[in-house]
Order: C-alpha cells, then sequence, then structure tokens
C-alpha cells in the first residue's frame, strides 16, 4: 500500500513536469535583462570614468582596472568554492568594481582596492546571499569599511593632475573649501579638475551619464530628484548662507552627491520598490547627507548617508505596501 | 542529576559548551573589551574567578536558598565576589582595571554568571559546580583572548602588547583600525563562528559527532534553538513541569 502510494506521487510529479511550462501571467515581457541594466549603468558611468582619469592619469586607470578585476574574481572564486551558479555575466560585480574605484582617492596604496573589493564582493554581498539579497550597496559599504579603517589614505585628496602624474598638489576638496569658508571655484566642479574621489568630481560628466540613465529608463526621477531636491532645500534652511545660489550649487556639485543620487542610491537591490517609497527614501537621503555635512565634523556625508538609507529601506517598504485593486478601507 | 551528560564538566565548558562561540552567552563583554588580547585574557579571568567562586557557594548553599527568591540571593553572592575581585585588580591591576572600566562591575550581571548559577551550580554538587564554573570560565576565557588576538594583529598591528608594527609599515602597510573599532568586533566573532560551525558540520557528516551537544535535557542552559526537546521531551511532557517533580 505505501508502495502504491509512493509510485502514484512519482507518477503525478512525472506528469507535471511533461507539462509545457508555462510561467503565470503577465506574459508579456520587458526585454530588460539583470546584465542589460548593469551594461546601461556601466556605460552612464563611462564619462565620469573617463573624465577621473584624464584628470588623475594613469594611477586611476589602474584603480578602476584593478577594483573592477578584484571584484569580479573574488565574485567567481567566491561561487566557485560554495559551489553556487557563477553570476560574473550579469555584470553587477563589474559596476560594484567600477563604483567602488570612483570612490577612492586617487593616492591609495595598493592593498586598498584589494581589501575593498574582497568586503564590497564577500562580505557585503555575496554572504548575505548573492546579487538581489544585499541589504546594503557593496561598493559603498567597502567605502565605508575603507573610510573607517584607512582614514589617513581615504581622506587624503592629493590632486595630482594630468596624464603625465607630474607635480601633486595637496588641496582641500571643494565641499571642505565650502565648509571652512575659503574660495571655491564652480566651473573646476563641473569640469572636475579639482581633489576629490576618482569618478565624484566631475559633476557634468556625472550628470551627461544621469540623464543618459534617466532617458534608457533605467532609473527614474522620483529617487534621485527628491535626494537633490531635499538637501538644496535642507542647505538652503540650515545652511546659515540662505538662497546663496554659489554656496547651494557647492553642495550640488561640490562633492558625491551627483554620483551617489544617480548611480548609487538607485541601486535595484537597497531601493525601495514603489514610487512613493522612493520619494520618502530620497527625502530621507537629502536630510541626512545635509545634517552630515553641515553639522558633522566632516565635510562629505553621501555615502554614510546612503548606506544608513540602505538600512531603513525595509521599514518605507513596510509602509508603503500598495493597496490591492479594488481595496477599500472597512466602514466602521 | 546530570547522569545524561556523561561529559566532564569542565572540558564540556571549555569546548562543546563554550559560553561564547556556542552559547553565545556575555555577548556584551565579548564585543565590548577584546579590543586587545591583553583585555580579553584579562576580562576573561576575572570573570573565571568571579564564576567559579560563585558556583562553589550557590552550589554549597543550594539547599538553604528559597526557591523564590534565589536570582536575587545568587547576585548578592555574585556581586560580592565581583567587588572583592574589584578591587583586588584596581590595587595591583591598575592598568587593566582602567582598561576594562565599566565592565568589572557588569561582571555582576553576565549572563554566563546567572545563567550558570542557574543551570548548574543550583542543582549539582560543590566540586562538580567548581569544575562546571572553571571549565566554561575557561571557555570565556579563550574565546575573548581569541577574539582580542585577531582584533589586536588586524586592527594594530601588534599581539599582546608586543607591537610588529614598525617592519609592516617601512613595508608601506597600514592596520585596518576598524578592527580595534565596535564593527571590528562582531565581524571577527563571525568568523570564528562560522569556522567553528563547518567543523562542526564536517565531524557531524564524518560521523564523529551525531549532535551539536549531548542532551542533558536542561533547556535553560542550551543554545540549541532547534532542539525538538527545547520545551517538550520524548514523551511529550513539559520538560519544565518534569524537572519540578524530579521524573526524568
Amino acid at each position: 500500500m505505501e508502495n502504491g502510494s509512493k509510485d502514484k506521487k512519482t507518477n503525478t510529479d512525472e506528469q507535471v513536469n511533461k507539462l509545457p511550462s508555462v510561467s503565470p501571467t503577465p506574459h508579456v515581457r520587458d526585454k530588460s535583462t539583470t546584465s542589460k541594466i548593469m551594461g546601461c549603468v556601466l556605460l552612464g558611468l563611462l564619462p565620469a570614468t573617463a573624465v577621473g582619469i584624464w584628470n588623475f592619469g594613469y594611477r586611476a586607470l589602474i584603480i578602476v582596472i584593478a577594483c573592477i578585476a578584484l571584484c569580479v574574481l573574488f565574485e567567481w572564486g567566491f561561487e566557485k568554492i560554495c559551489r553556487k551558479k557563477s553570476t560574473v555575466k550579469d555584470l553587477s560585480a563589474v559596476l560594484t568594481g567600477l563604483l567602488l574605484a570612483l570612490n577612492l582617492p586617487v593616492g591609495v596604496p595598493w592593498y586598498i582596492p584589494v581589501i575593498g573589493s574582497f568586503v564590497a564582493i564577500v562580505v557585503v554581498k555575496q554572504l548575505f546571499g548573492g546579487l538581489g539579497q544585499n541589504f546594503m550597496n557593496p561598493a559603498l559599504g567597502a567605502r565605508c569599511f575603507l573610510v573607517l579603517s584607512f582614514s589617513r589614505y581615504m581622506t587624503d585628496f592629493s590632486y595630482r593632475p594630468g596624464w603625465g602624474n607630474a607635480d601633486i598638489i595637496s588641496s582641500a576638496t571643494p565641499l571642505a573649501d565650502v565648509k571652512n569658508g575659503a574660495a571655491f571655484s564652480l566651473t573646476s566642479m563641473l569640469l572636475g579638475n579639482e581633489a576629490g574621489t576618482i569618478g565624484e568630481t566631475s559633476a557634468l560628466a556625472l550628470l551627461i551619464g544621469g540623464l543618459f540613465l534617466l532617458c534608457m529608463g533605467v532609473i527614474t526621477w522620483h529617487l534621485t530628484g527628491m535626494y537633490i531636491l531635499s538637501l538644496v532645500v535642507f542647505a538652503a534652511i540650515f545652511g546659515g548662507r540662505g538662497l546663496d545660489f554659489e554656496y547651494l550649487a557647492a553642495h550640488l556639485f561640490g562633492g558625491g552627491l551627483m554620483l551617489g543620487a544617480f548611480f548609487m542610491a538607485t541601486d535595484y537591490v537597497t531601493r525601495p520598490i514603489t514610487k512613493k517609497g522612493q520619494i520618502i527614501y530620497g527625502i530621507f537621503l537629502g536630510c541626512l547627507t545635509g545634517i552630515f555635512r553641515i553639522f558633522g565634523p566632516a565635510a562629505e556625508g553621501v555615502s554614510f548617508a546612503i548606506i544608513i538609507g540602505n538600512l531603513i529601506v525595509p521599514l518605507i517598504e513596510r509602509i508603503t505596501v500598495p493597496k490591492h485593486f479594488g481595496y477599500r478601507k472597512a466602514a466602521k | 542529576m546530570n547522569e545524561t551528560n556523561k561529559t566532564n564538566p569542565f572540558i564540556n565548558g571549555l569546548i562543546k559548551e563554550n559560553p561564547t562561540f556556542v552559547l553565545m552567552l556575555g555577548m556584551c563583554p565579548t564585543l565590548a573589551v577584546t579590543t586587545s588580547a591583553i583585555n580579553g585574557l584579562g576580562m576573561g579571568l576575572t570573570t573565571t574567578v568571579v564564576l567559579t567562586l560563585s558556583n562553589i557557594i550557590i552550589s554549597a548553599l543550594r539547599n538553604v536558598i528559597p526557591d523564590k527568591v534565589r536570582i536575587p540571593a545568587f547576585i548578592v553572592i555574585i556581586a560580592s565576589f565581583v567587588t572583592i575581585v574589584g578591587q583586588f585588580l584596581e590595587a595591583y591591576l591598575p592598568a587593566l582595571n582602567s582598561a576594562l572600566g565599566m565592565f568589572i562591575p557588569l561582571i555582576v550581571v553576565n549572563c554566563i554568571i546567572l545563567g550558570r548559577a542557574e543551570a548548574f551550580a543550583s542543582k549539582n554538587k560543590v566540586f562538580a559546580s567548581a569544575l562546571d564554573g572553571l571549565g566554561m570560565g575557561l571557555g570565556f576565557t579563550v574565546a575573548l583572548t581569541l577574539i582580542g588576538c585577531v582584533r589586536e594583529i588586524l586592527g594594530s598591528f601588534s599581539v599582546f602588547g608586543i607591537s610588529f608594527k614598525a617592519p609592516l609599515e617601512a613595508a608601506g602597510l597600514s592596520p585596518i583600525a576598524i578592527f580595534v573599532m565596535a564593527p571590528g568586533a562582531f565581524f571577527v566573532l563571525a568568523a570564528i563562528i562560522a569556522v567553528m560551525s563547518v567543523i562542526r558540520d564536517k565531524q557531524i557528516k564524518a560521523g564523529k559527532e551525531t549532535k551539536i551537544r549531548a542532551c542533558n535535557k536542561d533547556c535553560a542552559s542550551c543554545g540549541d534553538d532547534g532542539c525538538v526537546h527545547r520545551f517538550y521531551d520524548e514523551n511529550g511532557a513539559d520538560t519544565a513541569v518534569g524537572k519540578k517533580e524530579g521524573v526524568q
């Protein structure tokens, strides 16, 4: 009797397996895949990467290549060791590597990209289950790990202009200038010939890439727009300079805001899903960045704001669950 | 009372039921004071002394202390020993005392000590309780020293205060400072627990160990959340009730 029921069960299993596999509705599919989206973001980052390499010289190129190669290597290696399906081809590790490199100052010693890539891919991403499971943006998690660990190198923004790595100009970032009341130049903020991490200096290049992503539909205005807008409002209210155009423009273009708002806060895995949630998230990030920049000891606060924002995303999701179609509040 | 648990209580606390890595007790001092190996060792040994002495006294008084007020009674005994040990440290090891700071008086509420008093000393004879306290305490010491060593090596390039920073800095390396900060404690603890889990899983597969640890039907001191006897024994009876009535 027992055998009989077992046979019957396996029979039905086989029958189910023989059925043509049809996924649930909707059957009209978008053509976007993970690798296509990641490819778009990589393309969007190209102008900023190019300007960074042009500005900071061959060392920046080495850091970018090293970070990408190491991230892919760690992703491949971890999945090999854990006998998981390799996800190298979806380009997410390449993107993490590029974002990590763009978040490093050009003068870092060789082991910082190695440790950073390891923390980003193995600790922040793979230990929590790989792409789609990480609760924090891997590149930013690694950047914050590095800032806390190697603050001497990670805040040393000596500017090495030109391809030939000529003289090292030791200078403050524009945001630090803004904070200390020193002079700053808006044109160099836009063009990027100034101190900062490799990818954050040229606001213009980042804007071009960001507009490309907006046009391709990879990101929407909700999150990025609200983030930028709320930071401007926050700076106007609490910055102490009122509606001073130069001051507000410096907050927009001077630090990592463009990189963070267009490319890192919008990471599909760690942002809220609904539009309403993204608006709340953007406002939260803007206010947090403003608090760090204006009231905190450091000049910049985008990366910490975004990883703290990542942590509250589950809470935002809970309060912005969409209502079922036709749902009505029960009459009291 | 403890026939089911065949292992020696001393060895038990040291490895199989290591308070930090297996039972996950006393996490607060584990994470807070292990910034260096010396601090971990000092904290561990201080706790060991308090744990052993309080286990002996509580075990000796186990038939005198009324069941209803046992927790306040345990705390009075533990607090007395913590005060004595704290004053010894202040007199003879002022450097360690200031490094551990608030965490010495906080040993009073360390859950390892209260947990062992409740789960072991109040039910067992004096000698076994002393061995249990010593084993658990040394297990805690080993764990804290290990975490402290790893954090000190990675975070400040030294071990037990002996610095090897100069040659490494000459080679262009710099310590990973996050490991001597609070997040580093979590990283190191998690990594060590992960390694221990891998070893245990391999032993279970090889048949050397059938379970995480032998069930001694003492759910209060057991960290195995997945255990089927967590609330009920194999006959379906509530273990807490069974214990009160002396049925096992």
